[in-house]
């Protein structure tokens, strides 16, 4: 077991644990945010940068402080480690530039983009954004590109991450779509015309971390904080069956893995739970879930931050791609 | 020229061939190497020169072989770096094509101290020529068993591959070299774990650039303290510069470590002066990633004293006042070249060759260009210029690797050293070239 | 100010048309991918792409790519990814002689901003297109790693240095001459061993 410190809350943790994992072990306001690390992706993490932090001591054996600010979740603590996060200015200073970096060619149309309540980089730059942008540039905009009848793909919100890459090429036989090109036109695509189609396609729509994979038997039905997420259940040959249903009333409006505090989904699921089942006689609910609100729509937040900045799509920005 | 250890036989002529070098004193240190010396033997040799990496970031070469792994089971590989790929940077490429077999004879000693059996150049794809090249004096090196099975008649045997790449910058990064070499795209690696633990196909590997592993010839020819007795302090050896820019005499010389800049602007032996007499307004010494230097800064230090070229004197001043020796690629600009335009176009580069993995990179970059290209057509505003620079700023050191900071520097340096020729172009496009801004860029 | 900012990309089409190497290309192939360790094969992927390039029509046409994904065992959206990530693969059908002319810092200043305007000028085609008698298409490239000789162009891969207005006149005009000739230098599966 390592001992470690996170902004002066001591902890002990297995050998091999990130930096990430052991704030999640203390919760709390501690924890950095994740934009592309996802427990049940190998190989994730690393690429967004929102999660630095600075290591104040790097172990009992070798107190030196490391040099530069280092991604949490990929960084495996080391007996005696010090680590500041939100007690450091620095990192504060870094995120906010990360934030920045991911809004610059952001369409911001949450408006009309069905992500939004629930969306990871609204909650970043409602925790670490600044007040106003400072970019006047033309924003990036990709051609679209369809993917199929299940999944909408909206390349001018994607953030990069590769975690819907990762996905495929994990939970499918055969990923159908990749991360192309390079630099900042980098593109998530299925470079030839073809329909995303497999038993567990579905996930990339619960692994992304912004509305630039989004349902699209759920398209428009509904804002999020409306809906009653219920824990549900069916027999399925194919997956656990265990779903997070979003309900209005006795409807079900759509269906999704159930996210965790941390947003990442417990277990992943079939095509067929996801997109078919939508009638309530297909399920058995187990009743409420309990998701903890942290998104600063379903919080009630979505009055204020409307007076801020990131609402507004910003003068010069395009219609959002329709 | 100077001092010549490396480039001693340049210019003999049919030096490419085996027999010729051969004729001239060529494979005596693999011979020396491989029948008096022990593995352990040669790494010491190279510890003791004071070898220090010649590809960038200057890191010592013995210490970097001590890091890899000896305790595990699986093959060890060293993977030689000529993707030469950096803005101003040349002289890889004039090694190879002039001296193969140098490079060669300094691969099979170093496989042989680090017990490496496979050894592979990834080699930038645009130098196809020099795929051929290396691949006849590996060839050659085999048909007189300096390569192959049991070297020379002892257990020794090691294979050399040529790797082509295929056009990207970042594959000069190691580790992005090494995802390529796998036949991926060129996305760095998060590290730890370190190449040296894990790097190609998950195999303890050295990743060396091609001058590094060319020097290891003359080192173990002479001995690694004579190495060390040249150069000044810990900038050991001779250093090949690859000269370029508005100056008589462009091209790749040897240098002793420790010559002034000015003498390698202005002597005969070298640059020759200042194309067209004109008048140096600055220097980037290292390849186009290291920080910029206005006149005064390149030929002096901040405190007077003369500046050397060494990787202690070039960084003297850290970012305040000085640069880096980086790869040693000289970029020299006289008095018409424009700074600003000069620093758009190597954000443009760095935009171009970004591999696009992580956020402050990726979208800096591009945002960074952006703005520099309105500067640059008269359309900029004069908060753009501390804009620049915090943008700058929130890309170094916030990266998965390097080229995040190589980005930042020329940019925060540029605007540093020359802060008033950015403010003179706002709202004034500038005067020494006519481009027309375009009102859509297409990506 | 800048308007837009739109990426240029486009999707391709599949035509399943029979590609093949030669047998002696194969061989080749064959060779190179022993170079790698067992199980390693996409190893050989980039040496393989730049073969293909060059025998197979001059660019990567998705068939192509599919081809070769099956020589190397790999899934085909693996060479889609790493063909768009390098710049020396062309995605799209180039001209005969494809003019890849240097635009950074190095050679900018010391000509080649000129040496490209007049490539321009002279051939009536602007950066990314083709004459129309599909001769040559003009490229701007990133630094070729031969500074000390700029202006720099290379020509299907071959190094043209010192380029002058004059000099690449001359070029392009030998290059006219040289139409159904053979290029004299080796190709991509001549230079390994
Ligand atoms: C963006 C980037 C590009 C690089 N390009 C090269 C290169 O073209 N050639 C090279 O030898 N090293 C290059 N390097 C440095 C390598 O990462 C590595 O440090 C070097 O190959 C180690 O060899 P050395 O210790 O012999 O210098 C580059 C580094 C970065 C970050
Ligand atoms: S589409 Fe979503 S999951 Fe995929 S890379 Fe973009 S942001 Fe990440
Ligand atoms: S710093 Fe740039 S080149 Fe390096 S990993 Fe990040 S995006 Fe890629
Ligand atoms: S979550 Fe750690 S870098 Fe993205
Ligand atoms: S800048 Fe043109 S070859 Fe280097």
């Amino acid at each position: 077991m390592f001992k470690i410190t996170i902004d002066n809350i001591l902890i002990e943790v297995e050998e091999g644990t990130t930096i990430l994992q052991a704030a999640r072990m203390i919760g709390g306001k501690v924890v950095p945010p994740a934009m592309c690390y996802y427990t049940g992706l190998k190989g994730s993490g690393g690429k967004c940068r929102s999660c630095l932090v600075k290591v104040a001591k790097g172990s009992a054996k070798d107190p030196r402080p490391m040099p530069k600010l280092v991604a949490s979740c990929s960084t495996p603590v080391q007996d005696g480690m010090v680590v500041e996060n939100t007690t450091s200015a620095e990192v504060q200073e870094a995120r906010k530039g990360v934030v920045e970096f991911l809004l610059i060619n952001h369409p911001l149309d949450c408006p009309v983009c069905d992500q939004a309540g629930e969306c990871d980089l609204q909650d970043l730059s409602y925790g670490f954004g600044m007040e106003e942008t400072n970019t006047r540039e033309p924003r990036r905009e990709y051609p679209v590109v369809d993917i199929g009848p299940l999944i909408k793909l909206h390349m001018n919100r994607c953030i990069h991450c590769y975690r819907c890459v990762l996905a495929a090429e994990q939970l499918t036989k055969k990923r159908a779509h990749g991360m192309l090109y390079r630099g900042d036109t980098m593109e998530i695509s299925t470079f030839i015309q073809t329909a995303i189609d497999n038993d567990f396609s579905g996930n990339m729509i619960d692994v992304c971390p912004v509305g630039a994979l989004t349902d699209k038997t759920f398209r428009f039905k509904s804002r999020v904080w409306f809906l009653n997420p219920m824990n549900a259940h069916r027999e399925c040959s194919k997956c656990s069956g265990k779903v997070t249903a979003w309900m209005f009333g006795n409807e079900i409006y759509r269906i999704t893995g159930r996210k965790d505090q941390f947003g990442e989904v417990e277990e992943f699921i079939c095509n067929e739970c996801r997109f078919e089942k939508k009638d309530i006689n297909d399920w058995v609910i187990d009743g409420p879930r309990k998701i903890k609100r942290q998104s600063v729509i379903s919080s009630n937040h979505y009055e204020e931050l409307k007076k801020g900045s990131i609402i507004h799509p910003i003068e010069g920005t395009t219609e959002p791609q329709e | 020229m100077g001092r010549a250890i490396l480039l001693d036989k340049v210019n003999i002529p049919g030096i490419r061939a085996f027999e010729v070098y051969r004729a001239h004193g060529g494979y005596k240190p693999v011979d020396k190497g491989l029948r008096e010396m022990t593995a352990a033997q040669v790494q010491q040799e190279v510890i003791k020169s004071g070898l220090r990496g010649r590809g960038g970031a200057g890191f010592p070469t013995g210490l970097k072989w001590s890091f890899l792994d000896r305790k595990s089971d699986k093959p060890r590989y060293l993977v030689c770096n000529a993707d030469e790929s950096e803005p101003g940077t040349f002289k890889d490429r004039y090694l190879m094509e002039k001296l193969p077999h140098l490079l060669i004879e300094g691969l099979i000693l170093s496989s042989y101290a680090l017990g490496v059996k496979t050894c592979y150049i990834y080699i930038r794809g645009e130098f196809k020529y020099l795929v051929g090249i290396l691949e006849t004096a590996i060839r050659e090196a085999k048909k007189n068993n300096y390569l192959g099975e049991r070297i020379l008649g002892t257990d020794f045997s090691l294979e050399i591959y040529v790797h082509p790449g295929a056009g990207a910058y970042i594959c000069g990064e190691e580790t992005a070299l090494l995802e390529s070499l796998e036949g991926k795209r060129g996305n760095p690696r998060i590290k730890p774990p370190f190449p040296a633990y894990k790097g190609v196909y998950d195999c303890p590997t050295v990743v060396n650039n091609v001058e590094t592993l060319a020097t290891v010839a003359p080192i173990i020819s002479m001995g690694g303290e004579t190495y060390a007795g040249i150069g000044t302090g810990k900038s050991t050896g001779t250093k090949l510069i690859s000269a370029c820019g508005n100056i008589n005499k462009p091209g790749v010389y040897e240098i002793e470590m420790g010559l002034p800049t000015e003498d390698f602007i202005y002597s005969e032996e070298y640059c020759g002066g200042m194309k067209n007499d004109r008048m140096l307004k600055a220097v980037i010494p290292g390849g186009s990633s290291v920080p910029i230097l206005p006149a005064d800064l390149i030929l002096n230090t901040a405190k007077g004293q003369p500046r050397l070229i060494t990787y202690e004197s070039l960084s003297e001043g850290e970012f305040e006042s000085g640069s880096m020796l980086g790869s040693g690629g000289f970029i020299v600009f006289d008095e018409d070249a424009c700074i600003v335009r000069n620093t758009w176009n190597l954000t443009r580069f760095y935009r171009h060759e970004s591999c696009g993995q992580c956020s402050p990179c990726r979208e800096g970059t591009g945002w960074m260009e952006k703005i520099l290209y309105r500067i640059e057509h008269g359309q900029g505003r004069m908060s753009d210029i501390d804009l620049l620079v915090r943008i700058a700023k929130n890309i170094e050191g916030n990266t998965i690797c390097p080229l995040g900071d190589a980005a930042a520097w020329p940019v925060a340096s540029a605007i540093r050293h020359f802060r008033g020729e950015f403010e003179a172009h706002i709202n004034v496009p500038c005067t020494m070239y006519n481009g027309q801004m375009k009102e859509e860029r297409a990506l | 100010m800048e308007k837009g900012s739109k990426v240029n990309h486009h999707l391709f089409v599949r035509e399943n048309k029979a590609v093949s190497f030669s047998d002696e290309t194969l061989a080749k192939i064959r060779s190179l991918i022993r170079r790698y360790p067992e199980g390693r094969q996409k190893s050989a992927l980039l040496p393989v792409l730049h073969i293909a390039q060059e025998e197979l029509g001059g660019y990567l046409s998705v068939d192509t790519m599919d081809y070769v994904a099956s020589l190397l065992g790999i899934n085909p959206m693996e060479v889609y990814e790493v063909a768009t990530f390098y710049s020396m693969f062309y995605l799209e059908k180039m001209g005969k002689y494809v003019l890849e002319v240097c635009h950074t810092g190095p050679c900018a200043i010391c000509g080649g901003e000129e040496v490209l305007k007049h490539i321009k000028d002279y051939l009536h085609i602007e950066t990314g297109e083709t004459t129309p008698d599909g001769m040559f298409t003009l490229k701007e490239v990133e630094c070729l790693g031969a500074c000390g000789n700029g202006p720099v162009m290379q020509v299907n891969t071959e190094f043209y240095e010192h380029m002058t207005e004059k000099q690449v006149e001359k070029v392009i005009e030998e290059l006219r001459q040289k139409q159904g000739e053979e290029g004299t230098s080796k190709g991509w599966a001549e230079q390994f061993s």
